[in-house]
């Protein structure tokens, strides 16, 4: 065997596999440059630069949410040596005990933390924070940092403009990628709806460290540095004197107050009472208990989120169908009996008024009974064959006015109500087991109608319009701040525009009819606005009626839909009209001559009657 | 030799000072650097019993405690005699691991005792080298015979198995070492050569493509014919095959270009309607010339060419012509088969590891992470390095596992190119050390136990320090005697010290 040679060439093979070892090690070390540079990089410390938030503006372009300066008190718990304690709480005006608790904590987690700077009292005022800067010197590892927060110069909005908080780790989690923990993002409200235009980008300045992690010098002098973007400013349709108007209107009831420009479907004011007040939003973290536990829930938007059976506005939907589908003429003429009777012994009731009516004046008075007819005629329809088909037609029908399905605003969390088909009644009857006598009390919305405070705007808008409405939404398309192509496209209902006029002269005279003549609406009368309006008086199984009302002003080219829907209100001509009228008039004449009313409403006060969860 | 004919050398004279030098001189090493790897913003001391450092201070002395008694108190004769029942007991350890084991990342080769932990993967090293040394230091042993091959083979296969079995695949890469010493004993080299073509097959496969690694295979296939064969035919074979690989080399481009010229005159006519159309038969023609690949072609020009090459061998009594015929079909198998064993044979993690090796995907933050990182701290150390514990990289924990697999990066970074080499250096001369002391023994079981360790230590160094400067996949397996872990360190220490006993046994008697 040769042998020798063998353990020659294993050992040759050796030095070639170490040769190959070596020369990479090399190239790595002494022939490539790049990864020097990869190790500048490893070794730099990125210190960030906060972005401004983007302002928040009416449609006036008065600001609705602005930024002031605020510092937070950072501390880097290793460069921190002895200090005076007391001195340091007297400057930043907190207890002693509370900086000597924080140092313990830092020690406790001095691992953890390392050599970062963490955050010790945050939104310190100006005032606070200049004093601590005169003194900073005797403070070392101590220093303050920045922040721009949330300012509100007018009290309107509330909930939904939304806060700004710092975010939590599962929301970080939920944004991969986007948000660091001490971040700032818009939790609720506009401020969420929008948080990506607000937020801006983060900068950063970069400096080198070594090994000991102590910050040596600016890297590249700065010129890798990164100025922060400020986020884009966001233009609001709400009209600010308005939404604080409906909010003033509203205190002290439950319930929720949405107009829109019909001709735009812009939301002029939003309201959902009993809300956040603004001053709670600057400093959310503070009031978060209170706001939590209050039995009204004032961070539930009612306008969107709150579905109510419409009620008597509802009857407008009817009767649009029912000229739709022919089976009603504007001269039909019904009479009632103080109510519709169906059935063995069972009644529909109505309130006192001439009988019989056509349908403008059912429109005007609210009459029950006539809709009872009408609804039957729409589902008894021959044309479909059965209530089921007749049902399920109706249903398609009222779903084009954007019920019983989310309407697609911009605005987040709205919800979509509900309207009863053919499977809702299967369900609840068995199949062939009811009748149009059955689910008659939709003809004046109540059963199981749902609609939201914005449905019925929007079907306000809709009336308005004369047959088509603009998906409301609440942001302005403006430098930097592009909105859906969505909200510029009309949206049809599937009855004729031809019929609109028809229901638009029964809401003129319910409210123009003057007292006395059995309109329903006339409180809500504006001498020379031609409000046009419709009562509803919804069944609340949790205490006193709802009170609903809908309404438009001009008559011709109309500036504003309104509904407002008032929780145990009673009568709709009791809250919700007067309501309603008081907001038309302040929009559209800039100041409210009817202070007596006005005073009126602003005074009621309906929370006793309303039942706590 | 001066004092005559003692019967017992001294100490002095026995045992290898030498290599028990540079074995204490890189556990030192270790040592040190592992205080480095773990050195971060709160320094402690390199004694702290609560960090690495000071565990593994403890784990040294006990290791050296470990050596002394191989090398005094236990008697040498039975490393050979146990060397049956301690590797039975040790692929039953081997195998039991792997039922009453946590999964640690997917492999089941960890034993835990409350806070003690050992992978008998590390002793089967050694109880592998004791009974393969046994075996083929038998009277009448021949490793050309099938019997005690077949047996050679079980010795080192079974315990790789099951290593393969405990998801460990890395460790049992260590094994394929053992060939080395199979070399030494007289294993053809042509095998050794046709292992080392296999792995080229398939990673020129996979990064480049199947026609270049035929042409490859037809190259390195020439140049060992062209030696193998007659003096007078060295030249002429080497034309013949460096004639074929040249001119296929340049065929797909000039195929490329020929199919593009067809595809526009195909083009040309179904656009231009007057032009009289290709009957059915040239149409399927030119079809089938666009479809066919140039390795079709190569394929199509190589096999009829065989039987000739065959007739040839058989002619000539050429028997490396008649054997290179047949790698030459089983490489091309290999290279058809090559995707097929990458797509289904590997699992996921090592597909992934091969494939940022091999450049075929750029992933610096997730697979390639460590390598990635671990090339910055090497490449930042530069010719000098940045000192001791001033590694930036090592301080603020960049590379993952940098006391255990990676303490080759704390090296680089902190010693630079020098200290590498000095390392490296000292890892060549245990080595060499190991081999020559091996070659000078008179006992096969001592020479060939020696070989057997130069061999484990030889590929731990390869893979381990491969793997930090991206020469070789992921594979997690310690760099010896300086990697942190007490299982790891006391296996190299009873792996060298029985060989260093075995040695010195030699010494006093001879």
């Amino acid at each position: 065997m040769n042998t020798d040679t063998r353990h020659t060439r294993l050992l040759i093979g050796l030095g070639v596999a170490v040769a190959l070892l070596l020369g990479k090690i090399f190239s790595l070390q002494i022939l490539d440059g790049r990864y020097k540079e990869d190790a500048d990089r490893n070794s730099t410390i990125y210190e960030i630069i906060y972005p401004t938030r983007g302002v928040i503006y009416d449609r006036e372009g008065r600001i609705l949410v602005g930024n002031k300066v605020a510092y937070d008190i950072m501390v880097n718990p290793r460069e921190v040596t002895a200090f005076d304690t007391l001195a340091l709480a007297t400057v930043l005006d907190v207890a002693p005990d509370f900086i000597r608790s924080k140092m313990d904590e830092y020690h406790r987690n001095r691992r953890k933390i390392g050599y970062q700077s963490v955050t010790m009292l945050k939104q310190v005022p100006a005032g606070t924070y200049n004093k601590f800067a005169e003194l900073q010197y005797k403070f070392p590892g101590f220093k303050g940092q920045v922040r721009s927060i949330r300012d509100y110069p007018f009290d309107a909005g509330g909930n939904l403009l939304g806060y700004v908080s710092e975010v939590n780790q599962s929301y970080i989690d939920r944004h991969p990628g986007e948000y660091r923990s001490g971040d700032y993002a818009g939790m609720t409200g506009i401020e969420a709806a929008r948080e990506k235009d607000l937020r801006g980008e983060k900068g950063y300045h970069i400096f080198l460290r070594n090994s000991k992690n102590q910050i040596e010098q600016p890297f590249k002098d700065g010129e890798m540095d990164q100025e922060a973007v400020p986020g884009h400013d966001i233009v609001t349709t709400i009209d600010a004197p308005l939404q604080q108007y409906g909010q003033e209107l509203m205190q002290n009831k439950v319930g929720s107050i949405v107009a829109i420009e019909p001709s735009t479907g812009e939301i002029l004011a939003l309201v959902s009472s009993p809300g956040v007040h603004v001053d709670q939003l600057a400093d959310i973290g503070k009031y978060w208990e209170e706001i939590a536990q209050n039995p009204y829930k004032p961070m539930y938007n009612r306008a969107v989120q709150a579905s109510y059976p419409p009620g008597s506005v509802f009857k407008l939907v009817n009767g649009l169908i029912g000229l739709e589908d022919g089976v009603l003429h504007p001269s039909d003429l019904h009479s009632c009996a103080h109510g519709y009777s169906f059935g063995a012994g069972h009644k529909l009731g109505c309130h006192g008024h001439k009988s019989p009516i056509n349908m403008e004046e059912s429109i005007m008075m609210s009459c029950n009974a006539y809709y009872c007819y009408v609804l039957k005629d729409i589902l008894d329809n021959r044309k479909y064959g059965g209530v089921d088909a007749g049902l399920d037609h109706w249903h398609e029908m009222v779903e084009s006015f954007g019920f019983g399905r989310k309407l697609g605003s911009d605005f987040p969390a709205e919800l979509s109500g509900g309207i009863p088909s053919s499977k809702t009644y299967n369900r609840a009857y068995g199949k062939g087991r009811w009748n149009s006598t059955t689910v008659i009390s939709l003809s004046i919305g109540q059963g199981e109608i749902l609609a939201t405070p914005m449905h019925l705007a929007n079907l306000c808008a809709t009336i308005a319009n004369r047959g088509y409405y603009y998906i409301p939404h609440i942001v302005k398309a403006s430098e930097g701040v592009d909105i859906a192509p969505k909200y510029q496209e009309k949206q049809y209902t599937k009855v004729s525009m031809e019929h609109f006029p028809k229901v638009v002269k029964g809401m003129w005279r319910a409210v123009n009819s003057g007292a006395g003549m059995g309109g329903t609406a006339w409180i809500a009368h504006i001498d020379g606005l031609d409000v046009c309006g419709k009562t509803g008086t919804a069944q609340n199984p949790r205490g006193a009626d709802n009170s609903v009302f809908i309404c438009f002003a001009p008559m011709d080219n109309p500036r504003i839909a309104i509904a407002a829907y008032v929780e145990n209100g009673g009568f709709g001509a009791t809250y919700a009209a007067p309501m309603a009228s008081l907001m038309v008039e302040k929009y559209l004449k800039g100041e409210v001559s009817r202070t007596d009313l006005e005073k009126r409403m602003k005074e009621a006060n309906l929370m006793s009657r309303v039942k706590k969860d | 030799m001066v004092g005559g004919n003692t019967h017992e050398r001294g100490l002095r004279q026995s045992v290898d000072w030498r290599l028990v030098g540079v074995y204490l001189l890189l556990v030192l090493i270790g040592w040190v650097n592992i205080y480095a790897s773990i050195h971060s913003a709160e320094p402690s001391s390199i004694f702290d019993w609560e960090v690495r450092s000071g565990k593994q201070f403890v784990w040294m002395l006990t290791a050296f405690g470990l050596g002394g008694l191989i090398l005094f108190a236990i008697p040498t004769r039975l490393w050979e005699g146990a060397a049956v029942p301690l590797y039975l007991v040790v692929l039953l350890l081997l195998v039991i691991v792997i039922f009453v084991s946590k999964d640690v990342k997917g492999s089941h080769s960890w034993f835990e005792f409350g806070p003690v932990k050992f992978q008998p993967a590390e002793i089967s090293k050694i109880t592998t080298s004791l009974l393969l040394a046994s075996v083929m230091s038998r009277q009448g042993y021949k490793l050309t015979r099938l019997k005690d091959f077949l047996l050679t083979v079980l010795t080192i296969g079974l315990p790789m198995l099951v290593i393969i079995a405990e998801s460990e695949t890395g460790s049992a890469l260590v094994y394929v070492g053992f060939i080395f010493v199979l070399y030494r004993e007289g294993f053809s080299g042509w095998w050794l050569g046709l292992i080392g073509l296999v792995i080229l097959l398939f990673i020129t496969t996979l990064t480049l493509s199947p026609y270049t690694s035929i042409l490859i295979l037809i190259g390195v296939l020439t140049v060992c014919n062209a030696f193998t064969g007659p003096r007078k035919e060295f030249w002429p074979r080497i034309a013949a095959g460096g004639g074929v690989v040249f001119v296929m080399a340049f065929v797909p481009w000039i195929w490329g270009m020929l199919q593009e010229s067809v595809q526009a005159h195909l083009d040309w006519q179904a656009a231009v309607a007057w032009v009289p159309r290709a009957g059915e038969t040239g149409r399927y023609l030119w079809g089938w010339l666009l479809k066919v690949k140039p390795l079709y072609l190569l394929l199509g020009i190589g096999f009829p060419a065989l039987p000739f090459l065959g007739f040839h061998a058989f002619r000539h009594r050429d028997g490396f012509l008649g054997l290179s015929i047949a790698a030459f079909v089983i490489g091309v198998a290999l290279v058809f088969s090559t995707d097929f064993i990458f797509d289904n044979v590997l699992q996921d993690h090592q597909r992934s590891r091969i494939e940022v090796l091999l450049g075929m995907k750029e992933d610096p933050a997730g697979v390639g992470y460590n390598v990635n990182q671990s090339k910055i701290a090497i490449g930042s150390g530069g010719l000098l390095g940045k000192g001791f514990l001033n590694g930036t990289q090592t301080t603020f924990g960049f590379v993952p596992e940098q006391s255990t697999d990676f303490i080759f990066c704390t090296v680089g970074e902190e010693w630079g190119f020098l200290g590498c080499l000095v390392v490296i250096l000292l890892y060549v001369s245990l080595i060499v050390r190991l081999v020559l002391d091996a070659e000078r023994c008179r006992t096969a079981f001592t020479r060939i136990y020696g070989y057997c360790v130069a061999s484990c230590v030889f590929m731990h160094l390869f893979i381990n320090v491969g793997m930090t400067i991206g020469l070789m996949p992921v594979i997690g397996i310690p760099l010896p005697l300086l990697s942190y872990g007490g299982s790891s360190l006391w296996a190299f220490t009873v792996l060298i010290f029985i060989f260093i006993a075995l040695y010195r046994q030699e010494k006093k008697y001879f």
